[in-house]
């Protein structure tokens, strides 16, 4: 089967011409010793079936990032190569086109975005560039499938240019002037309404404004989604499976494999919430708590992605991220942690540098709270007043920015500017956005779900052989004369590490006082959030990083986890 | 009219100049070159951000935002 590589510019819509050639039936998947996903698909051209690769976007064959090395990498397999290009910024795509066209690959251009260029007042002449390239130009709009099918049937005429040869730097620059005189006209047009709302995004005060609505209104969608989905999909789903799971109750009859597998019986029946059974609440927690949040999630961090906004959340957070040896793309760790730590630690792939990472990660798993954290924050907490829950997100954040400012001195390496371009505000393509949200849940259900079960499991056998109460025994000097808490609070953080819904469960019966519990659940926190985050910090960073990132956990636990004794009890 | 060079970074926002030279390795040339700053171009300051905070440009009405360590090395004639 032959091979089709789309390459291009980042933002040209090249994720949008891809669904429109595929499909549905797409793989995204890490290219293989790097972090860079690459989506693969299936198409049918006038010659017969052919696989699709979408290359990550990169401005030339000089990689510059391991992105853009991915790109230069994959493009060795074409067999044919379809170039998109932005219609409203020809000049600066046109460099990348020369450097395919040079090297002799067969090639169709795709000049895409032919509406928003219209709207911009920018004139191409699509068959003057057809000529000048060497070879086929279609014009797409991509976003409504405009022009794709005349792309494809030009597929046939694919070929190497017949105009272009090998150049250097300069005479390249040179060509990319000289074409774009030729085939573009521009007409003047003033700055639009759209424009000085774009701008205002950007500057500083009316940016950061923007941003905090923006923030607060994804929120509330995250919100409102995942209650719907629990109440109207997952909740009854759980009714359906309530029966069947009485049934294997009954069938285990009493006994050790009954509690490890369906659990303690609340008032006669399954607590999907207590009864802390594998295929009780192990399969509730996962799917009926957090994934509807998750899923509301994607789709909203999707489409703020695909609307072009989060490039301009970047640009205004960078201000802060950047002093802790990020930059601006360090606030989408963070927002994709406070869903689920496993996407957060992931999501630090958009950082360049080997320390850049490290710290993204580490900070996402010491002090950013996962949806289940946050659920225990407040399950435990709420009662007493939204104060305490106050001083547990207050100190999160404070140890965000103490953790990230030592790391930045402590870990030697690089740490990368921020550098972007800010794409014009668009029209999401449902398809490609629908497409990309579920691609992430999908990874999710995948990468997280499996762990969350086994944690679930190894605490459920070593609760049951009395393991953790030798630990306690041998931890509780610690937990009572540096933390203040009682000795039984050990069992409870200790099982927290593989299981924060039993933690709260076993905290709760303790009589501890707001102040304990405010120490305790901090601490339940900051340290690993749990086993699936552990095993993506193994395997993102290593058994060193990894090992190094728990250090720091377990110090800024015991340190934190002191100094809230202090302040809030004293001695 | 006189032209004045001054480094990107020192420009008030609004300020329109023309790129003239770039201070960095050709991979650092390279990168600002292929996103579309370019000796020639026109160029307009939209914000710098307070605070150590980044620099936003407009160049062909596309918006790029660059860190100050880079802005400072993106030497601009202002025209006075």
């Amino acid at each position: 089967m032959k091979t089709i590589v789309l390459m291009g510019n980042p933002n040209v819509g090249k994720s949008g011409i891809f669904s429109r050639l595929t499909g549905t039936r797409v793989i995204a998947s890490n290219y293989p010793g790097t972090t860079v996903d690459v989506s693969r698909g299936e198409m049918q051209t006038p010659t017969g079936p052919a696989g699709v690769i979408d290359a990550p976007g990169t401005y030339s064959l000089s990689p510059s990032n391991p992105a853009e090395e991915v790109a230069a990498v994959v493009l060795d397999q074409a067999d044919l190569v379809v170039n998109v290009i932005d219609a409203t910024n020809l000049e600066r795509n046109l460099y990348l086109t020369l450097e395919l066209l040079e090297r002799g690959v067969s090639a169709v251009v795709a000049l895409n975005l032919q509406d928003e260029a219209k709207h911009r007042g920018i004139a191409i002449d699509a068959a003057e560039l057809e000529r000048l390239l060497g070879v086929p130009v279609g014009p797409t709009v991509g976003l409504f499938g405009e022009g794709i099918r005349e792309l494809v049937e030009r597929f046939r005429e694919a070929r190497p240019s017949g105009t272009v040869r090998p150049m250097s730097e300069e005479e390249r620059w040179a060509t990319v002037g000289r074409i774009t005189g030729a085939v573009q006209v521009v007409t003047h047009r003033h700055p639009t309404l759209g424009d000085r709302i774009a701008e205002a995004s950007i500057k500083p005060v009316t940016g950061g404004l923007i941003a905090a609505a923006v923030i607060a209104a994804a929120f509330l969608a995250v919100r409102w989604i995942g209650e719907g989905l629990i109440s109207f999909v997952f909740e009854p789903l759980f009714d359906l499976y309530t029966p069947i799971a009485m049934q294997a109750s009954d069938l285990l009859g009493p006994g050790l494999l009954h509690d490890i597998l369906i659990g303690r019986f609340i008032e006669g029946g399954i607590d999907y919430e207590q009864s802390m059974g594998l295929l009780t609440t192990g399969l509730y927690v996962p799917f009926a708590m957090i994934l509807p949040y998750i899923v509301a999630f994607y789709i909203v961090l999707s489409i703020l992605e695909d609307t072009g906004y989060l490039p301009r959340l970047a640009t205004l957070a960078d201000t802060f991220f950047h002093r802790l040896g990020l930059h601006g793309y360090g606030i989408v760790p963070v927002i994709l942690g406070l869903g689920c730590n496993v996407p957060g630690a992931l999501a630090s792939r958009v950082l360049e540098t080997k320390k850049q990472r490290f710290i993204a990660i580490t900070l996402v798993s010491i002090s950013v709270p996962c949806m289940a954290q946050t659920a225990m924050v407040f399950g435990v907490l709420g009662s007493f007043g939204m104060g305490y829950v106050a001083i547990v997100f207050g100190t999160l954040a404070l140890v965000y920015v103490t953790v990230g400012l030592l790391l930045d001195r402590m870990v030697p390496g690089q740490c990368p500017e921020i550098f972007l371009e800010i794409p014009p505000y668009r029209m999401p393509d449902p398809r490609a956005t629908g497409m990309k949200a579920w691609m992430r849940v999908r990874g999710f259900i995948r990468e997280a779900v499996p762990y969350l079960f086994i944690g679930i499991l190894l605490v459920n056998l070593l609760y049951a052989v009395g393991f953790f109460d030798l630990l306690a025994a041998v931890f509780a000097p610690v937990m009572q004369t540096w933390l203040g808490l009682p000795a039984e609070a050990t069992a409870a953080l200790l099982v927290g590490f593989l299981r924060k819904d039993l933690a709260v469960g076993m905290l709760v019966p303790l009589g501890m006082t707001p102040e304990q519990l405010v120490i305790a659940v901090t601490m339940l926190t900051i340290y690993f959030p749990c086993v699936a985050a552990f095993v993506v910090l193994l395997r993102e960073m290593g058994m060193r990083g990894m090992l190094t990132a728990a250090g720091v956990m377990l110090t800024a636990a015991l340190l934190v986890g002191g100094a809230l004794r202090l302040v809030l009890i004293g001695f | 009219m006189i032209a004045m060079e001054e480094m990107l970074l020192d420009l008030e926002p609004g300020t329109q100049g023309t790129v003239t030279r770039f201070v960095g390795t050709p991979s650092f040339i390279r990168k600002l070159r292929t996103i579309g700053i370019r000796e020639g171009k026109t160029l307009t300051v939209v914000a710098r951000h307070p605070l150590g905070g980044p620099v936003v440009v407009d160049v062909d009405g596309r918006q790029i935002t660059l860190g100050r360590g880079m802005a400072r090395r993106v030497g601009v004639a202002v025209t006075l």
